[in-house]
């Protein structure tokens, strides 16, 4: 199977042998095994819970795709024990830079990381078949997750309680009977085009470029963006660094182009000696047109079918928001499948992922809506602004923040989450609820790196009375990592085992704690 | 909160009509609706308040 329609191989699994059985029955089982299923799996593995993961290919594609991985997403694949790794292999950046045809100094500069003293910094550039070999590593460490490679859905049956999957694999076909399906199969996803459902959404017309290219090339790790270069006039360009000195080159085309012609090396070459100059070395690694869309489905949750990732939403990847969208959805849901199948929440705490990952989602999508927007101007009244915000940009400070090129992917807030205790005291900064905690150095190390896999009482110089599935940490009045919460002696915060605030008090009573306790577990709802 | 002033704030108003039609002077339709659109930008930032622009501009389109 290992030549599938041109996929190069990164690494070879070759294909798991069925089970043997016309009927196998599992607990949970994700579907594709791309960065977002595996990091359920080990997120779910690492809980104690038996994973069954179906990929339709035998092999970990080599291709570029996601290679921008934000802070947030760091903070995750910490908590699943292979951010050092992730961190140790990618190129560290926090600073973009965004230029305007010839021009040397930039028109508009940021930074991912204001606010400094963090473990993590504000984004890893390292190619997605990395990411996917060390949350490999992580799962097959553990003997509960299973991984079935070249195991392809087929049908799917809702089922009263559970899902029932046809499969097929090398050897034959059987049925996997599931008590939760999460499809983590991608934009093209099986699983929701077998259930029949919408996937909505806008098309951009525009045609972009990749060139991944092998080169010695000196250039700080930053992301360097331009408007209008001279290597090529009227549209736009992107410059990142990955590691093995792999560097990623992205160029606007326009709409009406062959694309076959476009990435003809000939033509690619031609971009990239324009824009590096003639006497460039590089070898060729992955050269592509890509369109995008910007869609989502309307209902991530569907009885006991889940979607995450691409399969339930879809970005441009300027803002990087895609992947890192992904691994907030299975970061969300991770602890909160956790606490359903050990029955110790309701399965209606599910309906709140739904809630939580389409306001993700939407985010996502309006941010990558409105860069689209400024790079791609879609009335002569639009690119007459977008071109007066670059022109103001080069003279004065107040337009350069309009000029868009991508915002980021950053942690996004939950401002209504049901799981939400509203604050009752007044709070002058610190992290509200429905934003993650700020991470901060915290003893030898580092606050995040405290917080584990559940539920954590952040006391600050106040002892509390234990509850069941909580843990508490102390801060010192006055630490950093108090001061970022905003936090004075005698206040607490509770934190969702994603790392989330649920709730805080300047002076917390016990009934207060075990209140949001429940509520931030789906066991009292509130009305919105 | 402060409103959108929609009563007469000036003074000189054939002065600054005059102005405006004459910064157009020369150039394209292209280059005017760029013109334009700084002067927007710049005014917007001066005027600082995101409640006074919604409200401006939802009275330019109204008109």
């Amino acid at each position: 199977m290992a030549n599938v329609a041109g996929i190069p191989v990164y690494k070879e699994m070759g294909a798991t042998p069925g089970p043997g059985s016309a009927l196998d029955r599992v607990r949970v089982a994700i579907v594709g095994a791309g960065p977002v299923g595996l990091a359920l799996a080990l997120d779910l593995g690492r809980r104690g819970h038996p994973v069954t993961v179906l990929n339709r290919l035998d092999f970990v594609a080599h291709c570029s795709k996601a290679i921008c991985f934000s802070k947030r997403s760091l903070d995750i694949l910490d908590r699943l024990g292979i951010g050092d790794a992730v961190v140790e292999k990618g190129v560290t950046w926090n600073v973009g830079k965004v230029f305007r045809g010839a021009g040397e100094d930039p028109v508009y500069r940021f930074d991912m990381l204001p606010v400094k003293d963090q473990k993590r910094p504000g984004f890893v550039n390292v190619q997605q078949y990395y990411i996917e070999e060390y949350l490999l590593d992580g799962c097959r460490a553990l003997p509960n997750v299973d991984i079935r490679w070249g195991h392809a859905v087929d049908a799917v049956t809702p089922q009263g309680d559970g899902v029932e999957l046809a499969v097929t694999a090398e050897g034959g076909g059987y049925r996997l009977q599931a008590e939760w399906v999460v499809a983590c199969d991608g934009a093209r996803s099986t699983v929701r085009d077998r259930l029949g459902l919408d996937f909505e959404g806008r098309v951009f017309e525009d045609n972009f470029l990749i060139a991944d290219i092998r080169m010695k090339h000196e250039m700080p790790a930053e992301r360097w963006f331009w408007f209008d270069p001279p290597f090529n006039p009227g549209r736009s360009a992107l410059m990142h660094k990955q590691p093995d000195d792999v560097w990623r080159l992205d160029f606007q085309l326009g709409w009406n182009i062959d694309r076959e012609v476009a990435t003809r090396p000939e033509n690619v070459e031609t971009f990239i000696r324009a824009m590096l100059g003639e006497g460039i070395e590089f070898e060729r690694e992955w050269y592509s047109v890509y369109t995008f869309q910007c869609r989502r489905m309307a209902r991530f949750v569907h009885g006991r079918v889940v979607f995450a990732g691409d399969a339930a939403h879809l970005v441009s990847p300027f803002g990087a928001r895609g992947c890192n969208g992904g691994f907030a959805d299975a970061d969300n849901l991770g602890w909160k499948l956790d606490l359903v199948l050990n029955g110790n929440a309701d399965e209606s705490l599910i309906e709140t992922y739904n809630h939580e990952a389409v306001a993700t989602a939407d985010e996502n999508i309006l941010n990558s809506t409105r860069s689209t927007d400024f790079l791609t101007p879609k009335s002569s009244a639009s690119q007459a602004l977008r071109d007066a915000v670059l022109e103001l940009a080069k003279d004065h400070a107040f337009a350069r923040p309009f000029v868009n090129s991508g915002r980021l992917s950053t942690a996004v807030a939950y401002a209504d989450s049901p799981l939400s205790t509203p604050d009752e005291d007044a709070w002058d900064g610190g992290v509200a609820p429905g934003m993650p905690v700020l991470d901060a150095p915290f003893g030898n190390g580092w606050l995040l790196d405290e917080l584990g896999d559940g539920f954590v009482l952040l006391a600050c110089g106040e002892t509390h009375d234990p509850l069941p599935d909580m843990r508490l940490v102390a801060l010192e009045p006055g630490s950093l990592a108090a001061q970022r919460l905003g936090l004075t002696a005698g206040a607490a915060v509770l934190v969702r085992p994603d790392q989330y605030v649920a709730a805080r008090w300047r002076r917390p009573t016990p009934a207060a704690i075990s209140a949001a306790l429940r509520r931030a577990k789906g066991e009292i709802q509130c009305q919105h | 909160m402060p409103a959108l002033t929609l009563t007469p704030n000036l003074g000189g108003h054939d002065d600054l009509y005059e102005a405006l039609v004459r910064l157009h002077d020369g150039l394209s339709d292209e280059q005017s609706l760029r013109l334009w659109s700084r002067l927007a930008l710049i005014l917007m930032n001066h005027i600082g308040d995101r409640d006074v622009l919604f409200a401006a501009m939802e009275a330019a389109r109204r008109s």
